[in-house]
């Protein structure tokens, strides 16, 4: 039947990109190639949308392709290649193995709600806030479940067998660290995964037909696409049978009519139907247009327009209140006795970001970049950046610092939030400053040798000068500071002694001198 | 539980916790109380052109590999592979060393080597770049992992001023013989990186030595500690911006290896290879006062190969 080659050619394709998607999130040791992940994001249609508008490249251009086949064959995407699509449908087939009545029903449209936060969603990005993109991007959502939920999940059992096999001295399997920091970021994916499922469980593809913005603008072109399924007036009895097998609840089997601008373009209806009544193939131009009675209203767009740009204002207004960043001087002044805490003007942005700006508009936590940290310094925050930059991930150098010869995320980034830098340009850029905070140290405090700081400088931008009698304390050169935090993880205090201020622009470090040195006389012992 | 499960779990739990004890105090004994069964010299320097022909010579005049390995012993190399560096950046120890040395191991009949470091750069990115991954595996030894806590475990350091405690990896407490084989360093902390300080990749938690006089524990840490046999790579020095270097400018060219069995005297030669007076490094001067070696040259016997 042909209903059920295409649902079998739907099927196995879904199962390749999910496990596509799954490889590319879950890969513990960082070995997939670059190129490899890159063809894998190609096909993500918001972050080839991110990456083209910033670079215009026809490298970047799969999301104009994933509108083309939507005009072509419907919401392919949805069923095809969305992985939190194909996630929720593989959920839905093991629900099904266990629980053997499941039926689906038509589902109101609730087009006001669609294309409100559809509307709202284009508008704040207008405003210069992806806000609800990094929310709602079921690619983005798809990749910070994985790499906060499952890749600790899939770490740990690795770690596991790797304990096992070595205590058989066998070490072939390595052990992975699993560094998180920051539970909120965690708590917020969890919930929104949790609701997610709760909505699938109870409606089938909800989330997909009546919240994502992304399906919501597929499915204005969806709506005229070339094939599409038909429900043939002639045949069709209204039993609704068809309906029962909708995930995305689009077939109005009582009017007889599907909406197409949700219709995910799964195939399970086809074959359903005892009359032949429901079919795939050309439109038919002599059908009336079947949505036509589910058109926006034209003043609930205003309402939301004016809404969305009510709040608009207000996160731009207030969007410094979140951040943990340049409240310095107030906690500066009159502590000199006590411990000096932390503060940082701004965040730590990757090597390739160039700017705050930059990054906070290209960038939609998609984590792809954290969960391909070889040192695990990229890690997730929930308002580092602010409400503007919600969940965009930082450098954390409590817990790691950069690699100073590693250029992975920018390699690997589909949104162009990080760019690809070569290895030598990466060496030379400064992503902040180091700043010491002498009250702090060790060496001032106990009068003790330490240097943990200037042992991990790759620049020696940290470097060590003398002190009371033959101990020696840190200063630093920021002129050859690149910001990689090798100091301030290092660094063995609480509050640390020195660490790294972000710069708002990165800028291009001086490169530290080096004369020749003279080996001297080396012929003879010198004992 | 039945009252005979209970006694015969008791039994084994017992039993089982006996042998243990007792196979680790045999191999304490064996290992902290290296008695080579007297090399003719206290220590061999060599001066040569080629790392690996430079150890060949030089532990033939300690009497040979053997005097340390026995055949069916299972041994533990450790080099310093501390940095993601090449090895023209004298950041890690020679690879051509590492794998003779491992060469020669396995010659004298050892079961298995391992190799492993505790890094401070990205731990793969080290044991690749820095040439050892390759050079030891090819000679046929275990390269092992040491980035994670689980592989350590805790241990008590009875004559430590400072530090009482700490978390060894396992392969340093289950193996039967331990060489160290540090590369002689420039160091902005410790002034000088030679065998003890190599030490501080043996163990997890190296902040604690940081925060807690880091003399004074490098120290401390060899009274628990001390390896059998300790190899010194001065081939390549890194003079200044130690312990990672900046470019192969900090680099030069000393062409000398030396090898003994005690520690803080070996690292007095190499202060003074070095161009230092051991007694400015005050971990070396401090592990001298208390008793753990040699500072004296003089009162040495010292073999002196030039190649």
């Amino acid at each position: 039947m042909r209903g059920r080659i295409l649902k079998t050619v739907r099927v196995v394709a879904a199962l390749i990109f999910l496990i596509l998607y799954f490889l590319i999130f879950l890969d513990i040791t960082s070995s997939l190639q670059a190129a490899f992940i890159g063809y894998a994001t190609y096909i993500q249609f918001i972050p080839s949308m991110f990456e083209f508008i910033e670079s215009l490249a026809l490298a970047s251009a799969g999301f104009l392709f994933i509108i083309l086949f939507t005009v072509l064959l419907g919401r392919l995407y949805c069923s095809f290649l969305c992985p939190l699509g194909i996630f929720q449908d593989v959920f839905l087939f093991l629900k099904r193995k266990f629980k053997k009545k499941t039926r689906y029903a038509y589902l109101k449209p609730y087009h006001a709600v669609r294309y409100g936060i559809l509307f709202v969603t284009v508008l704040l990005w207008m405003a210069g806030s992806a806000f609800l993109i990094i929310i709602l991007d079921p690619y983005s959502i798809f990749g910070r479940v994985n790499v906060m939920l499952f890749k600790p999940a899939v770490a740990f059992v690795n770690n596991l067998i790797s304990r096992i096999l070595v205590s058989f001295d066998n070490y072939t399997l390595i052990p992975v660290d699993i560094k998180i920091s920051g539970m909120f970021p965690l708590l917020v994916t969890a919930a929104f995964l949790s609701l997610i499922l709760w909505m699938s469980l109870r409606f089938g593809r909800m989330y997909c037909t009546h919240i994502c913005p992304l399906g919501t603008f597929l499915g204005i072109f969806s709506r005229f696409s070339v094939f599409r399924i038909h429900i043939n007036r002639q045949y069709c009895n209204s039993c609704g049978k068809c309906a029962l097998e909708c995930k995305a609840g689009c077939i109005d089997s009582r009017n007889r009519k599907v909406d197409l601008s949700r219709c995910i373009a799964c195939y399970n209806c086809l074959d359903t139907c005892p009359e032949n009544g429901i079919t795939y193939g050309l439109k038919r131009p002599s059908q009336p247009l079947d949505t036509h009675r589910s058109r926006p209203d034209l003043n609930k767009r205003k309402f939301l327009a004016e809404a969305g740009l009510l709040i608009a204002s207000a996160l731009s207004l207030h969007h410094s209140a979140f951040s943990q960043y340049g409240q310095r001087e107030q906690r500066r002044r009159g502590r000199r006795k006590e411990p000096i805490p932390v503060s940082r003007d701004h965040p730590v942005i990757p090597p390739g970001a160039e700017s705050l700006d930059n990054y906070n508009s290209q960038c939609t936590a998609c984590y792809l970049c954290v969960s391909a940290c070889p040192t695990n310094v990229i890690q997730p925050a929930l308002f580092a950046f602010g409400w503007k930059g919600v969940l965009q991930p930082h450098m954390d150098f409590n817990l790691s610092f950069c690699n100073f010869d590693c250029t992975r995320c920018g390699e690997i980034c589909p949104t162009g939030a990080i760019k690809p830098l070569d290895v030598e340009t990466k060496k030379r850029t400064q992503l902040g400053k180091a700043e010491f905070i002498k009250q702090n140290c060790i060496v001032y405090l106990d009068d003790t040798d330490c240097g943990a700081c200037s042992e991990h400088c790759p620049t020696k931008a940290v470097d060590m000068e003398p002190f009371r009698g033959t101990l020696m304390i840190p200063y630093v050169r920021p002129e050859i500071c690149i910001g990689c935090g090798a100091c301030e993880y290092a660094c063995p205090t609480d509050p640390k002694s020195i660490f790294v201020n972000g710069n708002p622009e990165h800028v291009p470090a001086e490169k530290p001198k080096a004369e020749q040195l003279d080996a001297g006389d080396t012929e003879d012992f010198p004992f | 539980m039945k009252r005979r499960d209970f006694f015969r779990q008791g039994l084994g739990a017992t039993v089982a916790a006996g042998a243990s004890l007792m196979l680790g105090n045999v191999k304490h004994a064996f290992s902290l109380n290296p008695a080579p069964p007297g090399p003719e010299f206290d220590m061999v320097a060599i001066k040569g052109d080629d790392p690996a022909a430079m150890f060949d010579e030089g532990i033939k005049a300690m009497g040979g590999i053997s005097t340390y390995v026995s055949p069916g012993q299972t041994v533990v190399v450790k080099p310093n592979i501390g940095w993601d560096t090449s090895p023209e950046r004298a950041a890690n120890t020679n690879p051509q060393l590492i794998k003779r040395i491992v060469e020669h191991c396995f010659e004298a009949g050892a079961k298995q080597v391992y190799v492993f470091d505790n890094t401070c750069d990205e731990w793969t990115k080290c044991y690749d770049n820095s040439g050892i991954k390759k050079a030891a595996s090819d000679a046929g030894a275990k390269i092992i992992p040491g980035n994670t806590e689980s592989y350590y475990r805790s241990v008590r350091i009875p004559n430590g001023k400072k530090l009482k405690e700490a978390k060894v990896h396992e392969q340093i407490l289950d193996s039967d013989v331990f060489i160290n084989v540090p590369v002689l360093k420039n160091h902005g902390s410790a002034k000088l990186t030679i065998a003890m300080k190599n030490l501080m990749g043996i163990v997890w938690d190296r902040r604690y030595w940081h925060r807690n006089d880091l003399h004074q524990c490098i120290a401390d840490f060899i009274t628990y500690k001390k390896p059998l046999l300790n190899i010194v790579d001065a081939y390549r020095v890194m003079k200044r911006n130690g312990p990672r270097g900046v470019s192969v400018e900090d680099v030069v060219q000393l062409n000398t290896q030396l090898i003994s069995s005690d520690i803080v005297a070996i690292d007095a030669a190499a202060a003074k290879v070095f161009g230092l007076d051991p007694m400015d490094v005050g971990h070396i001067r401090i592990a001298h006062e208390m008793g753990s070696g040699n500072i004296d040259l003089d009162e040495l016997n010292i073999k002196r190969i030039k190649l």
